[in-house]
């Protein structure tokens, strides 16, 4: 666990880039990515092609593996634990059982306690997040929505689970059982919480981080590192906007290096409102 | 140590808040560092785990590079764990062909040289000076493939030296800062202080 949750403590404060190539992955490490998420589509083409979406070719996350020097991550679909064993066969450095394939299991999450590869989930809510890592997740990602380019949702789940712990410290320890109850979560969770007055493992920000303020907003809010998927790739420059989103995360607080990386980067995504979306990846898991 | 000691942590990238809370368990102010005015106002300095090329390449758009580099020939105390270390040395191996260190430290040193994070893992060392073992966790450890002979060789796992110094500098293959046992955080704040 101390293993696990311990590569989560050295990948905070920087950027985990989605590559769907190893010229890609190389371009992310350039830029100074600090893992690269090897996945066959990104979010935004899973969204336009529709389907089911899986675990990749091992051969194409071999190929990554060969390419880069930094962690190289892999997605598995939601329940699908042999997907996560032939990843941990792969020597994949972290397991992200996300929703945004299509999930294997409508009622179950991987048993991640049997696995020595570490896993990160996404989680909307604070209960959410809790029961992943009573699973055994070494690392959380608020889920935003994925393929959008917009930071609403991801603001909004930050907020969720960044403010019920705000408030869980500041409850008596009876209120500690209605809060257990109320977040569907383990009890002795919630009460280290209101203790430490913060979550068990790193919590990172994923799904519509189109910019490098959109980075920094991630940052600010309480997350720890952010987690960039279609944002790079679907963009007019990638490499540039790649450097620029590494550097306004590393200086979130300083509005002046931020404005600074944010010139000529071309354009971002073009991302889609919340009511033009008809599949909420964000709703998937349980 | 005076309570004044400022204890700097570099902060572009990495485990840095785990070091920050360990200073702070010793009783010193820690402070983060992202841009050459933090640098200024700092007695020593933590280089922390993470990934070093993500670093290196922050270190030159931050314009930290060279102060540091001065800094540390000045005789700023120094420690290193894991990308810190890579920092620190000499030659680096399976690193990137632009990637800068500080030459702060006569090693050369293998990045990942203990493997991908399958191969991580946790064990008991013996460190010395320390009157019981040490719990010392590597994760994608670099591993020291040449030690210069003004180097001392505090700790080994194997046979291989994993926690080193010199005068000024100290570096780690490992992560004390993840151990809840700050002995390796005492002992370079006792180099500070001299």
């Amino acid at each position: 666990m101390r293993v696990q949750r311990g590569l989560s403590e050295m990948l905070k404060g920087g950027v985990i880039m989605d590559v769907v190539t190893p010229g890609q992955a190389k371009i992310a490490e350039d830029a100074g990515a600090i893992a690269v998420m090897a996945l066959e589509r990104v979010p935004a083409d899973i969204r336009r092609d529709g389907g089911v979406a899986r675990m990749s070719d091992p051969e194409m996350i071999e190929g990554i593996q060969a390419a880069v020097s930094i962690p190289v991550m892999a997605k598995a679909r939601i329940g699908h634990f042999v997907e996560a064993q032939v990843l941990e066969a792969l020597g994949v450095d972290f397991i992200d059982e996300s929703e945004v394939l299509t999930p294997a299991d409508e009622a179950h999450h991987i048993d991640k306690m049997k696995f020595t590869i570490p896993f990160v989930c996404g989680a909307t809510n604070l209960g959410e997040a809790l029961r992943r890592i009573s699973e055994g997740a070494a690392l959380i990602r608020s889920k935003g929505e994925a393929g959008t380019g917009n930071i609403v949702e991801a603001v909004r789940h930050l907020r969720s689970i960044l403010g019920d712990i705000r408030k869980i410290t500041q409850a008596d320890s009876a209120e500690l059982f209605a809060w257990a109850k109320l977040l569907d979560a383990p009890l002795p969770l919630v009460q280290e919480i209101a203790e430490t007055g913060r979550l068990q493992v790193p919590l990172f920000c994923a799904g519509g981080i189109a910019t490098p303020a959109d980075a920094a907003l991630a940052m600010q809010l309480g997350a720890e590192s952010v987690f960039v998927g279609s944002g790079i790739f679907k963009s007019d420059d990638p490499a540039p906007r790649a450097r620029a989103i590494v550097e306004a995360t590393a200086h979130f607080r300083d509005a002046h290096i931020i404005a600074k990386v944010s010139r000529k980067l071309g354009a971002p995504m073009t991302g889609i409102a919340m009511d033009e979306i008809n599949q909420r990846y964000a709703e998937r898991g349980w | 140590m005076s309570a004044r000691t400022r204890i700097g942590v570099l902060a572009l990238q990495g485990a840095f808040a785990a070091h920050a809370a360990a200073l702070q368990r010793l009783g010193v102010r820690a402070d983060e560092v992202r841009v050459p005015g933090d640098l200024a106002e700092c007695d020593a300095l933590v280089m922390p785990g993470g990934e070093s090329t993500t670093m290196s390449q922050l270190l030159e758009t931050s314009e930290l590079f060279d102060p540091l580099a001065k800094r540390i020939a000045d005789g700023m105390p120094v420690f290193g764990t894991c990308a810190g270390m890579i920092l620190l040395s000499t030659g680096i191996a399976d690193g990137r062909p632009d990637q800068r260190s500080f030459a702060a430290l006569d090693i050369d040193v293998q990045r990942n040289g203990f493997g991908r994070q399958l191969d991580s893992f946790e064990t008991e060392i013996a460190v010395q000076g320390f009157d019981r073992a040490f719990h010392a966790v590597f994760i994608r450890a670099p591993r020291i493939s040449r030690i210069g002979s003004g180097i001392e060789t505090l700790a080994t796992y194997g046979g291989e030296p994993v926690l080193v110094r010199s005068k000024t500098v100290m570096a780690a293959s490992f992560h004390p800062e993840l151990a809840d046992d700050d002995r390796v955080h005492q002992l370079f704040l006792n180099m500070v202080q001299g």
